[in-house]
């Protein structure tokens, strides 16, 4: 269920390359005084969706920098008439080691231990995957690509029940000795969790990154091969230095995806300190402290920052890697 | 979190990678020294083989074994259609149901409605990148953070105590009494939704703004020199230019919304009636021990992205011909 950055039908794939950045473009002076004249309304009602949209994550994060008392006995609001700041709740929730603090600390870098590798093992996986559909000639190549592209429609909801019990058997023995190998190492490590997203990843990665690596032109992939360079050696000097902007693109949206989900995380990470990322210790803080808003805030801002940073700082990647994989799942 | 928990962390992850880059540089520098007849054979396995395998065990089988599973009882009897029946009867399950296609029509109906308006309104304006970024800014948070961000939003305080919430506060300053909002059916399970509408008008907004700025000039130019309004230009030469992408905007949230699980797992956990499929099929198969009517419900998911999936690839195909 992808939308690839090569099969949406904007304009060609030309006005996905800019993504946000397009926008500058065509505001000739002419133009843009005949607009200001007729485009009073239209401006003031995208000032409104714009404030509505945007109130509910600003209100979070003052209130993430009230003190306590304030949170839970004024609206946000009041802090513009009476403004008091405060780092408490944020020194509080990631590095108290009181009883009743979240500690999201370890679970910060458990989500970082989550996402790190589940992007970059699904990607390698992926492209090499992709490279022989697109450069290896063999019987079945075809119809085994049309397989892997749809499973993109089976949700992974299909696979939870069974992929945990398999998990049980053949990863449970291996987690338990490894502990005792390396006592420091718990028995729930991050393996399963970091299969689940590589195998969840798949489909997609594979589909998006051989649309972009069989465009890559025949005559430089023969020419190579003509020369003597074996499969290998094309792959590593060819195809991954031009994929790698596609490369780039998925592995955002790919590490994000990782980074936000839920779901794959409260099946298979165990849910303690060990494993479990910050969405989950978040979706357990809702559950049994729902007001707590002071520690809720800033919790929730400890989760937002990554995402945001990537947002900001890499937004024309961001685009074209979300457009390419926002369905998945 | 203890020094050697942080050690034992950093351990995995650099073990973790370290190994992985072993086996995979190891399989690549094997693959050229094997023998001249079967390296193609050994190539396409290496290059191959892994992805494969992983598809295999961790998605084809499993989605069988799923689809097996919805056919027996918690006790491992066979019980053929039962757990079928009790999504479809059972007056809770059938919430679950409608609640899904309330949500799979307001959302993708509303977002992608807000999301062209909006593009249009600010297209070619000063700010434009500015604005967009605030709108799909949601985009990129979780859908717990979402969840969070709005549940302040929704918060309730007891009457004649100071409302925290934006929107109860609201209701207090016009002289209404404050509602509990997410514990107030059927009302609550269309807060749910505003907060996936938030999250997804911006992806609408972002494609159908580029799509709208592939739309000829010389068309828009030639409809208005013919003296229609602003209005007529946008409804027959605008739309039917970016119908294409209109499907793949529609279709890809539809996708989307069936699969919701987070916000509702956040805000509600499904009570109220506020279930949704995929949240109960999570209730079911791993918290309530009945994994044949955890596995019912996401057979009953995939059934229903089945056509949507089907249609936008056809629709993308057909626009592929175009070109």
């Amino acid at each position: 269920m992808s939308v690839s950055p090569v099969d949406l039908p904007v304009a060609g794939s030309r006005s996905l390359k800019g993504g946000i950045e397009l926008a500058e473009e065509g505001t000739t002076k002419t133009g843009r005084v005949k607009r200001r004249l007729t485009s009073r309304r239209a401006t003031f009602a995208a000032v409104i969706i714009a404030v509505l949209w945007t109130t509910p994550t600003f209100g979070l994060l003052i209130s993430s920098f009230r003190p306590a008392e304030e949170i839970r006995t004024t609206g946000w609001w009041t802090f513009f008439s009476n403004p008091a700041l405060t780092l408490d709740n944020y020194q509080d929730v990631l590095f108290s080691s009181s009883q009743a603090s979240p500690q999201l600390g370890a679970y910060f870098v458990n989500s970082l231990s989550i996402a790190i590798p589940g992007t970059i093992f699904p990607l390698v996986i992926a492209s090499m995957a992709a490279y022989a559909f697109a450069w290896i000639k063999f019987k079945g190549s075809s119809v085994l690509f049309i397989l892997v592209f749809a499973l993109q429609i089976v949700p992974l909801q299909m696979a939870l029940i069974p992929l945990l019990q398999t998990f049980g058997v053949i990863l449970r023995p291996g987690q338990e000795w490894l502990h005792d190998v390396i006592p420091s190492i718990p028995e729930q490590n991050f393996l399963p969790i970091w299969i689940a997203h590589t195998i969840f990843a798949l489909p997609l990665a594979i589909f998006l990154l051989h649309n972009f690596i069989s465009e890559i032109p025949g005559e430089v992939i023969e020419a190579a091969r003509v020369d003597g360079a074996s499969h290998m050696q094309v792959f590593l000097r060819i195809v991954l230095p031009l994929a790698l902007p596609a490369i780039a693109s998925f592995a955002i949206f790919q590490f994000l995806w990782v980074w936000n989900d839920l779901l794959v995380a409260l099946i298979f990470s165990g849910g303690t300190q060990d494993a479990a990322p910050l969405t989950q210790r978040l979706a357990e803080l809702t559950g049994t402290r729902g007001q707590d808003w002071q520690r809720l805030t800033a919790a929730a801002f400890v989760s937002l920052v990554v995402p945001l940073i990537v947002f900001f700082g890499l937004q024309r990647y961001f685009v074209r890697g979300l457009l390419a994989g926002s369905t998945k799942g | 979190m203890t020094t050697a928990d942080l050690i034992g962390k950093i351990l995995q992850v650099a073990g973790g990678l370290a190994i992985f880059a072993a086996v995979v540089g190891l399989v690549l520098f094997l693959v050229d020294k094997a023998p001249k007849r079967q390296r193609d054979y050994v190539v396409l396995a290496a290059f191959v083989g892994p992805a494969l395998v992983l598809l295999f065990g961790g998605l084809i089988y499993p989605a069988i074994r799923t689809t097996a599973l919805a056919f027996f009882s918690r006790t491992g009897d066979p019980v053929g259609f039962e757990n079928f029946i009790w999504a479809f009867t059972q007056p809770d399950a059938v919430r679950t149901l409608v609640n899904t296609v309330i949500w799979v029509i307001l959302v993708p109906t509303i977002s992608t409605i807000a999301g062209l308006a909006y593009a249009v309104f600010i297209d070619k304006s000063r700010g434009e990148k500015f604005f967009k970024a605030l709108v799909f800014m949601p985009m990129a948070i979780s859908f717990v953070g979402a969840g969070i961000i709005w549940k302040f939003v929704y918060d309730y305080k007891s009457q004649g105590r100071e409302q925290i919430g934006v929107l109860n506060a609201i209701v207090v300053a016009f002289g209404g009494e404050p509602v509990q909002w997410l514990q107030t059916s059927p009302l609550n399970t269309f807060l749910l939704i505003a907060v996936m509408v938030w999250i997804q008008t911006g992806f609408a907004m972002v494609v159908l703004s580029a799509a709208i700025k592939g739309v000829p000039v010389e068309q828009l130019e030639a409809a208005q020199l013919d003296g229609t309004n602003a209005w007529q230009r946008f409804r027959n030469v605008t739309v039917p230019g970016i119908r294409g992408s209109l499907v793949v905007v529609v279709t890809t949230i539809s996708i989307a919304t069936l699969k919701v699980f987070d916000i509702v797992r956040t805000m509600t956990a499904g009570n109220f009636d506020t279930s949704v499929v995929a949240n109960e099929m999570y209730t079911q198969a791993f918290r309530a021990n009945e994994p044949g009517r955890g596995a019912a419900l996401a057979v009953i998911l995939f059934i229903l992205v089945l056509p949507i999936v089907i249609y936008n690839v056809r629709v993308l195909r057909s626009q592929k011909e175009v070109r």
